[in-house]
């Protein structure tokens, strides 16, 4: 029963686990760096230590692999965070942080710019992602709304079906226009560039970028936090949620819209990472349980691991290649989820 | 609590589902709703709970609209059962009930003792108590109905409506399901498909076909010419040798 024990110290375990994960991550990569040199370059940055330190490994160390650890544990955060929100919600285990067309928009703004040269040199990579996932959601959105006011009744469980569905035909437009713009323009060349987009890729990020995802990380898990018991509340549908006092429509789009936000913003900066939102609530719901009040810090924590461990991997797995980060959630986390799914079959 | 509705209207698709509906119900009173399949029974239910707004006409709490009343503050006086609420969470018996309790929490304002002992007391009220940890799936439909039972009366609802809450039950369950609603000392507005059962209301209202046809005291309202009209078949009226009434059904 190690999954109790761990529960009950979880409150300074994570903190300790995360920081672990982050030294970690920037530890590990081409050329091992040692600990205590992190701990001094650390030292240097944070409290302006002056420890004798490599120029070069306090470069690495700084500029390139902590702030790329920080924005995988932040992206590994909304990620889950969005899935436990939008399975809770639409009541679908099916349901993931791109199921409101997000990741189709996001490549097709990616696609537009670097392909298509919208925006004229103007608008960057992640601009042009971002904006994409925005038009694709606010699609998505209207259609939803269409069509659930149009099988009347206003029965919340209608709008999750209505919002699934036009989730589905927003994303398949999307990807037509992405696949449209790649067959029309692109280059071999420019083609592999956007699968390697399209499967996540950390390799570009910088401190701008952390100083974006931090904020939109925590923010998304204090919302989270905050509407805990709302969430519980739609245990059995919409319905009995009203019934218990929850504003159904206010509070979904809230919670929808800031995790649509969120994720947009992880996408436009790391392209579209699979798997972590749609299994890591999963797997915490088998060790935690379905309670919010354990489920979203537990998902947040474990999210933020995943992508910091699975990035670690994607460096060091083939020597002097950096595989998409995307392969490797999926490569060690379908089996990893299944021992968990048949191991907690068990249990019960 | 007061508990009226003002000529109350529903469609859906061009169909009227509810019409003109008004009743008014007085505090403490067992109400019986009861009408055949698709007369309007659970539509008149969600409005009274207040979870759609009415097409046309009100509902009243204590002479207030519902419609401008906040669902958490509806909550802390309606509770609902719903005929089904099903879930594949992996959830237990009480914190299910636990659930009930929401329209009193928030953010800020956490567990405590005094939701314990209310939830405890929902579970016992419901003959539940003793099944506190099982999880959801493993549980039978009379035992859901239960535990949903007992989340609403976590509510500590004055208005509390239940929509056929009987229908999965054995019949000992059945029983002290509606004896312990009749002794709740709130209202309790109730759809039911037993007319022996629904006799023992203090009131009774008929629907068809979208409107409340009737009524009244279950005596004056469940006429045999009522019986043949609404629900197309005929009744034989025995009288038991303690002196209780009983009707027996055939086609008409």
């Amino acid at each position: 029963m190690t999954f109790i024990r761990l529960r009950l110290n979880g409150c300074w375990l994570a903190p300790l686990m995360l920081l672990a994960a982050l030294l970690a991550g920037t530890a590990i990569g081409e050329t091992s760096i040692p600990v205590d040199t992190i701990l001094k370059v650390l030292a240097n940055k944070l409290w302006g230590a002056e420890y004798a330190v490599d120029r070069i490994d306090a470069g690495i160390i700084w500029n390139y692999r902590l702030s790329r650890a920080v924005v995988a544990a932040c992206c590994g955060t909304s990620l889950a965070l969005a899935g436990v929100v939008l399975q809770a919600l639409l009541r679908n285990p099916l349901a993931d942080p791109y199921l409101m067309g997000i990741s189709a928009g996001a490549s097709t703004g990616a696609v537009a710019v670097m392909v298509a040269g919208l925006g004229a040199g103007a608008l960057t990579l992640s601009a042009g992602a971002f904006a994409g996932a925005g038009l694709a959601f606010g699609l998505v959105v209207l259609l939803a709304h269409a069509a659930s006011s149009g099988t009347g009744g206003g029965r919340g469980t209608q709008a999750a079906g209505a919002i699934i569905l036009a989730g589905i035909a927003g994303s398949q437009l999307f990807n037509a226009l992405t696949a449209f713009i790649i067959a029309k323009s692109a280059n071999a060349e420019q083609a592999r560039g956007i699968l390697f987009w399209l499967l996540g890729n950390l390799s570009g990020v910088r401190w701008t970028d952390a100083a974006l995802a931090l904020p939109a990380a925590l923010g998304g898990l204090l919302i989270c936090l905050w509407h805990r018991r709302a969430l519980d509340a739609f245990t059995f549908g919409t319905d009995s949620a009203a019934s218990m006092g929850i504003a159904v429509r206010p509070i979904r789009a809230l919670l929808i819209i800031a995790m649509a936000l969120v994720t947009a913003v992880m996408v436009s900066m790391v392209g579209a990472i699979g798997f972590v939102g749609l299994v890591i609530p999963h797997a915490m719901r088998f060790i935690v349980g379905s309670q919010h009040v354990r489920l979203v810090p537990a998902s947040a924590l474990a999210g933020a691991l995943f992508l910091i461990g699975a990035d670690i991997l994607s460096r060091v797995i083939v020597p002097g290649q950096v595989l998409p980060i995307g392969v490797i959630t999926s490569l060690i986390g379908a089996p990893a989820f299944a021992l968990i799914l048949v191991r907690g079959r068990r249990a019960t | 609590m007061n508990l009226s509705a003002e000529n109350l209207g529903w469609r859906v698709h061009g169909h009227t589902l509810l019409e003109n509906v008004s009743l008014e119900v007085a505090p403490g009173q067992t109400f019986g709703l009861i009408g055949p399949n698709g007369s309007g029974k659970t539509t008149l239910l969600r409005l009274l709970a207040g979870l759609s707004k009415p097409k046309a006409g009100r509902v009243l709490l204590d002479g207030k609209s519902l419609a401008r009343m906040r669902q958490r503050h509806i909550a802390q006086s309606i509770a609902l059962v719903e005929q089904q609420a099903e879930t594949t969470d992996r959830i237990q018996v009480r914190q299910v009930v636990a659930l009930g309790r929401t329209p009193f929490l928030s953010a800020l304002r956490s567990w405590t003792e005094e939701d314990d002992a209310i939830v405890d007391q929902a579970l016992v009220d419901v003959d539940m108590a003793n099944m506190t940890g099982r999880l959801w799936h493993t549980l039978s439909g009379g035992e859901r109905q239960r535990v949903h039972i007992a989340r609403a009366l976590a509510q500590q609802p004055k208005i509390l409506l239940l929509d056929e809450p009987t229908n999965h039950l054995d019949i000992r369950h059945q029983l002290s399901i509606l004896e312990l609603v009749r002794q709740l000392p709130i209202t309790v507005i109730i759809t039911l498909h037993d007319l022996n059962q629904a006799m023992a209301c203090d009131r009774l209202g008929i629907m068809d076909g979208g409107q409340l046809v009737a009524a009244g005291k279950p005596q004056a309202v469940l006429t045999s010419e009522r019986l043949q009209q609404t629900f197309g078949v005929q009744a034989e009226l025995l009288t038991t040798a303690n002196g209780e009434r009983l009707m027996r059904f055939y086609h008409a």
